[in-house]
């Protein structure tokens, strides 16, 4: 089978899922229905922390349209505990409600409106307990603590050296060092340090989430959830029903976006326990104010010393971060320990000592978001790159340029070597946005960079089937939540099997038909459920050889696929022909199997990441000096791919990326005051508008073919944001002389730093 | 309370509460579910439907005030298997990710080409002040609204 020209994957082909989409016809969870299926509200605590003296349900229970009116005292049944990396979080509150907008009591009635008036019903005896809103009174001598037992480990493998500070609020601690960075930075030249912060922003996700959850008359549980991660969510009800896993079925339709927030159980344990008190099918949707009290990003403040030399060598880099995860650790020590450990960004450094923790305080839980704790810390070393730049009089480009890191060099022991080539995407982005030309007077320029691992170890599987008529069907458990996996899995299986797109159907996921795939995050789809694809097209392929070539009795090396045929040298057999061949009727099918599943390894987080996510970001700004606002001119954003699958959603997806950044850049913040959420609302939660994305903006990417993934991809997707706060930030440093540190970058902040600017 | 409405051209003759919303009415009485609920205040634009041709947010629009008018919903923008060129124009330019905010994205953007067939860029932009995206960073769908409004001359 020599190589051909790629026909499918590479090309800018429409999504599989357009024609749904644009004609209303896709179903997300909201818009499926079940017979006798009743309806939930949930009862959220005011109060940011309060003991739960009593919780009375009883006339809730008792109003006509009610199946079931639940408290944290009914669930005497299962183990009302969930969470990924501690088992921390009880379905509805026992005894203590921890953040404003945890679920205390539930309802689930004939229609939404019965349901909202039977909450009125319930009665519950608050006791405020003092709260911890920040980090500063979180992490403070006497502090309150959000939880006073040690409760018990997740099912994460990786954090299976949970670390929390009995007595404190920090659950967990990452360290990592090598080299001796206190006294390269004692030695070195130049020595830059800062503090920065990182707001708690959420993911505004347009469906927020939602659930329906059915048990049938056998005593099996299936939900159709609005999740990332179907496999996970199956394990956490396992884990509390007692039951196989085998009985617990997901099913996840379109979702209307995710970007993190669907990641691991949110909804579903309530929808599930809700289903199984009032016997009969129930829907859970939450609505945006009650996203907002699900999850949000960690928000992070973090202390960086970067030590160089004088020519400009990266020497020494130290760095303290504490996350706020919110009340509940949700998948937060996670995203603490993978944020930190590339704090150092895409350099060359000898020298290292990180240090993280992750702290409770009584808010919103922390969980994942496109970046995975990586935008905090790189947010704080891009704009030191800039800040040693100016105190090394180099330019920016240049000194970023001599100390990245070079493509197959080792980025930490153990781990995989560098897979991309940094300057190729600093290059590009550089000449696109015009760096070494002169811009106008009223406009500044700033770069940055950033580099991700992807999750490891983690495992994909895939079911590719060739029916009698050659057309295909694969079964794999990527949600498709608007980043197009559905597509790229559907591209990936037409060009090995060489049919057209149309020939392929990607079926939604589902634990009970689909087989495992660990999470749909960390950029990791394209790689790992896509080689999970490949390998099971690949499968398919060797079998439709094999059958033509024992029946002419030639080598299979003889025999190619082309255009939906098995070719031999003199003799042409369609897919259709070849199974008619193997089955001796119209009938039967070809079934491939792919695995893929690296496993552990003595790399500093447990296993070698698929592929390194690298990107660059340049942004061109301006800013009025009489509002304070900021405005992204252009931004050019460059991705080092490996290979783009799909070009159009490639390019659509660092598109969002690079807005979706902005957000936290310069508008977005969920601002507390006296331990209520005050903008929990888009309303008063401003996230980038139409006429808020950059006017010019370029998405690029470079493609050397040098991925882990099918024909040479990486993972992208969460890179175009990483760079965006530092690249504008630099920007307006270069234009103004004024450097925040703290995000968002709003007019206000802005104005009052122009103001106070030594002229 | 009785109410006419016409809604993707088909009559309808209908009973509904005071306080019921017309986007309750379209999703849950008519089983037309392109219409999405999200923020509920009027800001996202994932629930908008055109009423006499102009867009409304259907989630905080009050059925009995679409009592004998017109209601065009995006189950209604297709011309049987034809799409509308708006539709077609999504489709081609990448302008869909989740999928969630696109019907209100298309019903405003028809509503703007019935008002204004010749929109600049900025036009558009100040259009969609009213409809948010969080997947596409809004480029494909500017794109794509004036390659329609181009097609359509």
């Amino acid at each position: 089978m020599s190589a051909r020209p790629l026909r499918v994957v590479g090309h800018p082909v429409s999504r599989v899922d357009a024609l749904e989409k644009v004609t209303g016809r896709a179903r997300y969870v909201t818009d499926l229905a079940l017979p006798g299926m009743a309806h939930a509200k949930v009862l959220r605590s005011p109060y940011a922390h309060a003991r739960v003296r009593r919780v009375d349900v009883a006339r809730a229970r008792a109003r006509p349209g009610v199946f079931a009116a639940l408290s944290g005292a009914d669930l005497t049944w299962c183990d009302p505990y969930y969470g990924p990396a501690y088992r921390d979080r009880p379905v509805l509150a026992i005894d203590v409600a921890r953040y404003e907008g945890e679920p205390v009591a539930a309802v689930a009635a004939v229609d939404e409106a019965t349901a909202a008036e039977a909450l009125d019903l319930i009665d519950v005896d608050y006791d405020p307990l003092p709260a911890v809103i920040t980090l500063e009174e979180a992490l403070a001598p006497g502090a309150a603590l959000v939880h006073t037992g040690l409760p018990l480990a997740g099912h994460f493998a990786d954090l299976s050296t949970l670390r929390p500070e009995p007595g404190t609020n920090v659950c967990h601690q990452f360290h990592l060092s090598r080299g001796d960075a206190t006294a390269a930075l004692a030695g070195a030249d130049v020595v830059v340090e800062d503090a920065y912060r990182f707001p708690p922003v959420q993911h505004v996700a347009l469906e927020p989430h939602a659930v329906l959850a059915a048990w049938d008359e056998t005593g099996a549980l299936t939900l159709w959830a609005s999740t990332q991660n179907p496999y996970s969510v199956r394990v956490e009800l396992a884990k509390m029903f007692g039951v196989p896993l085998a009985r617990i079925r997901v099913v996840v339709p379109h979702l209307g976006g995710g970007f993190g927030s669907k990641t691991y159980a949110k909804l579903e344990p309530l929808a599930a326990t809700l289903a199984h008190a009032a016997g009969r099918p129930v829907r859970l949707a939450a609505s945006v104010p009650e996203a907002f009290q699900t999850v949000r990003r960690c928000a992070a403040r973090v202390t960086t010393r970067v030590g160089f030399r004088r020519d400009g060598a990266l020497v020494g880099v130290e760095c303290h971060a504490d996350y706020d995860v919110g009340a509940y650790a949700d998948i937060g020590p996670r995203v603490v320990q993978k944020g930190t450990y590339t704090a150092t960004g895409p350099y060359r450094v000898a020298n290292v000592a990180l240090d993280a923790r992750a702290v409770y305080t009584n808010t919103t839980p922390g969980g994942a978001f496109r970046g995975f704790g990586v935008p905090q810390l790189a947010w704080a070393l891009e704009s030191l790159f800039d800040v040693a730049a100016d105190r090394l009089d180099r330019d920016p480009v240049d000194l970023r340029r001599q100390n990245f890191l070079a493509h197959g060099e080792e980025f930490a022991p153990g781990d995989t070597p560098i897979d991309g080539k940094l300057e190729e995407s600093l290059g590009r982005a550089a000449d696109a946005i015009g760096w070494t030309q002169a811009g106008a007077a009223d406009r500044g320029r700033g770069v940055a960079a950033m580099l991700k691992a992807s999750v490891a170890p983690s495992v994909s599987e895939a079911i590719v089937r060739l029916h009698a008529d050659g057309s295909a069907t694969v079964l794999a458990s990527a949600v498709e939540m608007g980043q197009g996996t559905r597509t790229v899995l559907a591209q990936i299986a037409a060009e090995v099997l060489s049919v057209p797109l149309t020939r392929v159907t990607v079926v939604q996921p589902d634990t009970a038909v689909t087989p495992y795939d660990q999470t749909t995050s960390s950029s990791r789809s394209t790689v790992m459920t896509g080689r999970a694809v490949q390998v099971a097209a690949e499968d398919v392929r060797e079998q439709l050889v094999r059958v033509v070539a024992e029946c002419l009795g030639v080598l299979t090396r003889d025999l190619a696929l082309d255009d939906g045929a098995v070719v031999a040298p003199a003799q042409r057999f369609t897919y259709a022909e070849v199974l008619a061949l193997r089955f001796g009727m119209s009938g039967g099918e070809l079934i491939g199997r792919g695995v893929i599943a690296p496993g552990r390894t003595a790399a500093p987080l447990g296993g070698s990441t698929p592929f390194w996510e690298m990107a660059v970001g340049a942004a061109e700004v301006s800013v009025d000096e009489e509002t304070g606002a900021v405005r992204v001119e252009r931004y050019v954003s460059v991705a080092d791919v490996g290979r783009a699958i799909n070009p159009l959603l490639l390019e659509g997806q660092d598109e969002g990326a690079v807005v979706q950044g902005l957000g936290h850049t310069l508008l977005e913040e969920m601002l507390y005051a006296d331990g209520h959420l005050l903008n929990g609302t888009l309303l008063a939660y401003r996230v980038p508008r139409a006429d808020d994305a950059p006017p010019a903006l370029e998405c690029r990417f470079v493609e050397n073919a040098d991925g882990s993934g099918p024909f040479g991809a990486k993972g992208a997707g969460e890179g175009g944001l990483i760079p965006v706060s530092p690249a504008v930030a630099n920007a307006l440093a270069r234009l103004t002389g004024v450097r925040l540190r703290d995000l968002p970058l709003t007019p206000e902040r802005v104005w009052r730093a122009l103001r106070g600017r030594v002229r | 309370m009785k109410i006419h409405l016409v809604v993707n051209g088909r009559s309808h003759d209908l009973e509904v509460a005071a306080h019921a919303l017309l986007l309750d009415v379209l999703r849950d009485g008519l089983d037309l579910k392109g219409a999405k609920r999200s923020c509920d205040t009027q800001v996202c634009g994932a629930c908008t439907v055109l009423v006499d041709g102009l867009a409304v947010s259907a989630c905080t629009y009050l059925a009995v005030e679409a009592d004998g008018r017109s209601v065009l919903t995006v189950e209604g923008m297709a011309d049987g298997e034809s799409l509308h060129p708006l539709q077609r124009a999504f489709v081609d330019a990448g302008a869909v990710q989740c999928g969630f905010c696109t019907s209100g994205m298309l019903l405003t953007a028809r509503a703007m080409l019935a008002e204004n067939a010749k929109p600049t860029r900025d036009d558009v932009l100040h259009y969609l002040r009213g409809s948010l995206c969080r997947c596409t960073g809004y480029r494909k769908i500017v794109d794509a609204i004036l390659v329609a409004a181009e097609a359509a001359r």
